[in-house]
């Protein structure tokens, strides 16, 4: 096995791994590792999955480091060969995607080869980096994968991951996480999920339904059968909590991936609106509304304790997002008198305006990496998407529409997923996602119309 | 001009209270299913559409009651006390111009607004339960100032 002083996985991965792979993993000192179902009692992915260092063909070396905001100027050339006839062309098709998907990298098909890549050709075709694949086994999948410098001819990383094949897309998102972050220095997000409310039946009583799909709108599934809305993925554990209208009285539920179960968060004096978790995935914040207003008030989710951040006489105050280092909440309230975005501490008290544009704003995201506030801006009767720094300033337009709303973070926090909305008689909403610079928008299909996507964290 | 668009609601109205899912049945087609010979039920969702009103409007993004909601409330008021079994849940809704999160607030600032005005013209508490659709519920399925006028209201419904 390869014995280089690097470790061959990211430090996610790493973790990941030891959390969850099965039996035992050569060369990572063959811990015994419990099998566990990824989710919902094993309906999407039912079986554990297991990495394998490869040893380097040649010494390692630390990826190229090509910043992100270098590769939205010039792509990354990558040349990505077949995996192999069947699943292998599968997993090379989902890998090109993804990364293509990015505008960061420009992937090239290539010839099919295990071995050391010829780099001659390569080079002449002004590749930066290829990657070899290989696919073995069929009910049970061995997927070999090197990528390689093409200037120096050396292996970036090399690994083989072990799984079911049921799998198979995983694996590709997971190597693509891979190459996105030996490449650009940062974590990808293709190995990730989004949560949305399902629509269907018209757009005047629709069917709001709780689903799920990868972030590419593969393996979607109906979670809750019951009109959701407002659903939101916590930061670090596999849950998603919601507003549901299932009943006679609006309830905050959380709903546990794992297991499929779902209980309420707690009881409210006042009508709950969406939940809004904290980074560290501890505390959700929802609006309670009451009277004229709605106040800010955060649930500790283990005790349910229960603490009101806001009180401001009647106002509305929704959408609240915590900054990634839980000290501060940009929140949306008409207390000036149009919707428009503030910023307090996390624990409530004063807060300070920061959207002062025409029109009104709403639906405040903070990003993960902390230096921009997403949100929707309403004026002239259109909709706008756009980022602004945490003070204010340098507000950017990305999208616009009818409707273009419900941003969230993927997260590493480079792209936005949101709703967009046709309207009118045959309105259909759709969940689109876009590059923060607002390039790359596309539309994640899906099987029924999609609206209040909340993007997951990395899979574990 | 008034008359008329208030004509225009009630048959929207009408088509809203005797279709759920699929409202979008020919205007006569509605009109013909909800109008029994014999006239409504008293102190039905039926009675309450067609001889009292079952719905008032907001101006964009208020929930202040102007002369025209008060008035239909008070036909309200007068009528639950008519029929004092009568329980009603009173929806509040928005026009599409707004975010999802904040339009459920806005609804529910708007159904309050009608719960209280009626509370205070003697109706009971306990007879009035509110609940918010934002926008996901609307009357009209149109993009324009049309559509939208008649999407931001609070709806009476018998229970």
């Amino acid at each position: 096995m390869g014995s280089t002083e690097r470790g061959y996985l990211s430090d996610r991965e790493a973790e990941a791994f030891a959390e969850l792979f099965s039996a035992q993993r050569a060369g990572f000192g063959g811990e015994g590792l419990g099998r566990r179902a990824l989710l919902g009692g094993g309906a999407l992915l039912g079986a554990g999955l297991m990495a394998t260092p490869l040893a380097a063909r040649a010494a390692e070396q630390p990826a190229a480091e090509i910043t992100v905001d270098q590769a939205r100027t010039a792509p990354i050339p990558i040349v990505i060969p077949s995996f192999g006839a069947g699943v292998g062309d599968q997993i090379t098709g989902v890998l090109t995607e993804d990364l293509s998907n990015t505008g960061l990298f420009k992937v090239i098909s290539g010839s099919t080869g295990t071995g050391t890549p010829d780099f001659g050709p390569y080079k002449a075709m002004g590749a930066r980096a290829a990657v070899t694949g290989a696919v073995t086994g069929a009910g049970s999948l061995r997927v070999e994968f090197r990528l390689w410098d093409v200037l120096t001819g050396q292996q970036i990383q090399g690994t083989a991951y072990t799984t079911s094949a049921a799998n198979w897309r995983r694996i590709a998102h997971i190597i693509g996480d891979v190459i996105y972050q030996r490449m650009l220095g940062e974590k990808g997000y293709f190995d990730t999920r989004i949560g949305f409310v399902s629509r269907s039946g018209g757009s005047r009583n629709p069917r709001m339904r709780l689903a799920i799909m990868d972030q590419d709108g593969a393996n979607y599934r109906v979670l809750s059968s019951g009109q959701t809305k407002l659903p939101a993925f916590n930061p670090v554990r596999d849950q998603i909590a919601f507003l549901s209208y299932a009943t006679a009285t609006p309830r905050v539920y959380v709903f546990d991936l794992s297991t499929g179960r779902q209980r309420i968060l707690t009881e409210f004096n006042g009508v709950p609106l969406g939940p809004h978790f904290s980074p560290d995935g501890g505390t959700v914040i929802v609006p309670v509304a009451r009277g004229s207003g709605s106040e800010l008030v955060a649930v500790e989710l283990g005790s349910g304790a229960k603490r009101q951040l806001t009180n401001s006489g009647g106002a509305i105050n929704v959408s609240p997002s915590f900054s990634p280092d839980g000290s501060q909440i940009v929140f949306n309230s008409d207390r000036g008198g149009s919707p428009a975005l503030y910023v307090m501490s996390a624990s409530g008290g004063a807060a300070r305006r920061i959207s002062y544009g025409n029109g009104s704003y709403g639906d405040s995201v903070w990003s993960p990496r902390g230096d921009l506030i997403a949100f929707t801006r309403i004026s002239g009767g259109q909709f706008s998407l756009g980022v602004m720094n945490p003070d204010g300033t340098g507000e950017r337009i990305m999208t616009q529409g009818y409707t273009v709303e419900s941003p969230t973070f993927c997260p590493n926090g480079r792209v936005l997923a949101f709703c967009r909305r046709t309207g009118g008689a045959s309105s259909r909403d759709t969940i689109g996602t876009i590059d923060i610079t607002g390039f790359h928008e596309r539309v994640i299909p899906t099987p029924e119309g999609g609206s209040s996507p909340t993007w997951s964290p990395l899979n574990v | 001009m008034r008359l008329k668009f208030i004509g225009a609601l009630g048959v929207a109205a009408l088509l809203a209270a005797c279709s759920n899912d699929q409202a979008n049945t020919g205007a006569a087609t509605g009109a013909g299913a909800a109008v029994q010979p014999s006239g409504p039920v008293p102190g039905s969702e039926a009675d309450l559409v067609a001889n009292v009103g079952d719905r008032v409007f907001f101006d964009l993004n208020q929930n202040s009651l102007s002369a025209d909601a008060k008035a239909t409330l008070d036909k309200q008021a007068d009528w639950l006390a008519k029929y004092p079994q009568v329980s009603v849940q009173i929806a509040g809704n928005c026009d599409d111009r707004g975010t999802e999160e904040y339009n459920l607030a806005l609804g529910q600032r708007r159904a309050n607004a009608a719960r209280d005005y009626l509370t205070a013209k003697g109706t009971a508490g306990a007879r009035l339960s509110t609940i918010s659709y934002g926008k996901d519920r609307p009357t009209a399925t149109g993009d324009g100032e049309d559509a939208w006028a008649q999407n931001r209201n609070a709806i009476t419904a018998v229970q």
